[in-house]
């Protein structure tokens, strides 16, 4: 299979990007200055990141649409304004989840914001699950930008007026060249920002408009390092088909009103857990010095019993120190519980901590 | 006598006496990116040649420190452990990682100087 590339592939190669491929797309790991440059540029001042390969999935339809999905995905979506947005899972019946996804009501739809690796699995199942009653289109002629940071807000007004008085988790239509963009005030670095969707003619414009008004590409190194210290979860680490969202210490995304009625997929699984607890759940780890513990990492409790296993870690370039996430025995799971990390054949001190590392700067109430 | 000879592993060793210093080369901090974790061998302990001899890790991955030649770890350089960006910053002299007393001094006719090095570095990155 040939390796994708996306609308700003031309620019991140002038802005010396080195590639990996991800999810089948060539996507930029980092720039010049670096991963940890790249990350604390993001925090101080505003980060753009190409995400073009992630799935923009517009569903169209009325209010038996709203009804439909409300079987498949935990919200409550009736009750949902147009323009808001959701973060939820797509789950088989014992609740483990396919994908994790950012769901907006429409005028006229939805639109589900879908992980690379995921949309295509995730449209065949959305399609079988509606039985094809409705317009679907996983949308390849636009991009997806993410413009991060504190000073993003200002950047992108200067662009497109309005933006600032959107609040996070909603959107609206705005237009850009006479084109339409979807924008959101929403992102996964824990900062304030925005997500643009845009026709693909225009994206690399569009983002040469943000350089020059002082933003910079960060890749998804620094992408990675970011959403760690927020305590994010990333899709084929924290989540997968064998994880729940109660196990996944998500269950806040989970609408109460819709667990007290039941009548969606993995309802069944969720309302147990909920009610009886969980065996294993995930937790924020620090270790004590300097060690890094990566993914697969062994958990050991204090008695050198296996308890878990590290799902993400890397250095936090905020925190200034390593930084982890991972899945440990429920009973070893509060906060300030010792535990050790076997890395190289050898044991280290770490504890159970609160997430996120580094505290989230988002807007929430400019337009009230 | 200072010649710099280097490793296929990107370590750069410098013999002054009978004690050898060993550090990453800069080719090897550009391919890691940003360093943010060392480890360093005990010192009085023994490495041998091609053995592993400490590990450094960038934000992606981890990676082993090879010693080019064998010998008694006399000294590590803390200031790197303390804070691995200085290895970014001035990868072959101020953030060295150890020092050895040789054991074998012909072991550094293995090594390639530093134009060999240099085309073999070009070479393995193409």
């Amino acid at each position: 299979m040939e390796i994708k590339k996306t609308p700003l592939y031309k620019l991140h190669q002038n802005n010396n990007a080195k590639f990996v491929e991800f999810a089948g797309y060539q996507m930029p790991i980092q720039y010049a200055e670096g991963i940890v440059e790249e990350h604390k540029f993001t925090r101080t001042h505003s980060g753009i990141f190409d995400v073009s390969h992630m799935g923009q999935l517009f569903i169209y339809g009325d209010n038996n649409l709203t009804e439909d999905l409300e079987k498949i995905f935990p919200l409550d979506l009736k009750n949902l304004k147009i323009n808001h947005s959701k973060y939820s899972f797509l789950m088989n019946d014992d609740a483990g989840i396919y994908d994790d996804l950012i769901v907006t009501k429409l005028e006229k739809g939805f639109l589900i914001i879908l992980n690379a690796a995921c949309k295509e699995n995730d449209f065949k199942i959305l399609s079988k699950l509606l039985n094809d009653k409705y317009e679907m289109l996983l949308d390849e002629k636009r991009s997806l930008i993410a413009i991060q940071g504190p000073k993003s807000v200002k950047i992108l007004n200067n662009i497109i007026y309005g933006v600032a008085n959107l609040n996070f988790m909603s959107g609206n239509w705005f237009s850009f060249h006479d084109q339409k963009v979807y924008i959101t005030r929403s992102g996964y670095t824990g900062e304030d920002g925005f997500e643009v969707s845009i026709l693909n003619e225009l994206s690399e414009k569009f983002t040469k408009e943000l350089i020059d008004k002082g933003a910079k590409l960060i890749g998804l190194g620094a992408r990675d390092t970011l959403r760690l210290e927020a305590g994010l979860c990333l899709y084929g680490h924290e989540l997968d088909k064998d994880k729940t969202p109660v196990e996944a210490n998500l269950k806040w995304a989970i609408s109460k009103d819709r667990v007290s009625k039941g009548n969606f997929i993995g309802f069944n699984k969720i309302s147990k857990q909920l009610n009886d607890g969980v065996s294993k759940i995930r937790v924020g780890i620090k270790p004590e010095g300097r060690i890094i513990a990566r993914e697969k990492t062994k958990i050991f409790n204090q008695s050198d019993s296996h308890i878990g296993e590290i799902t993400s870690g890397t250095f936090g370039p905020s925190v200034n120190g390593p930084v982890a996430m991972g899945y440990v025995e429920n009973e070893f799971s509060k906060k300030d519980t010792k535990i050790f990390l076997e890395v190289r054949g050898k044991k280290y001190p770490a504890n159970i901590c609160g997430l996120p590392f580094y505290k989230k700067n988002y807007v929430k109430g400019v337009n009230k | 006598m200072s010649e710099v000879k280097y490793s296929k592993e990107h370590e750069w060793i410098k013999i002054d006496g009978d004690v050898a210093t060993v550090g990453i080369t800069k080719h090897a901090t550009e391919l890691l990116g940003d360093i943010v974790f060392a480890e360093l061998p005990e010192k009085g302990s023994n490495v041998e040649k091609d053995g592993t001899a400490g590990v450094v890790e960038s934000t992606k991955a981890a990676s082993d420190v090879y010693t080019p030649i064998s010998g008694e770890v006399v000294d590590i350089n803390q200031t790197i452990v303390d804070d691995p960006s200085k290895i970014n910053q001035d990868p072959e002299s101020s953030a060295w990682f150890f020092k050895l007393k040789v054991k074998d001094k012909s072991e550094m006719d293995t090594l390639m100087n530093k134009e060999d090095y240099d085309k073999f570095a070009k070479e393995s990155s193409s």
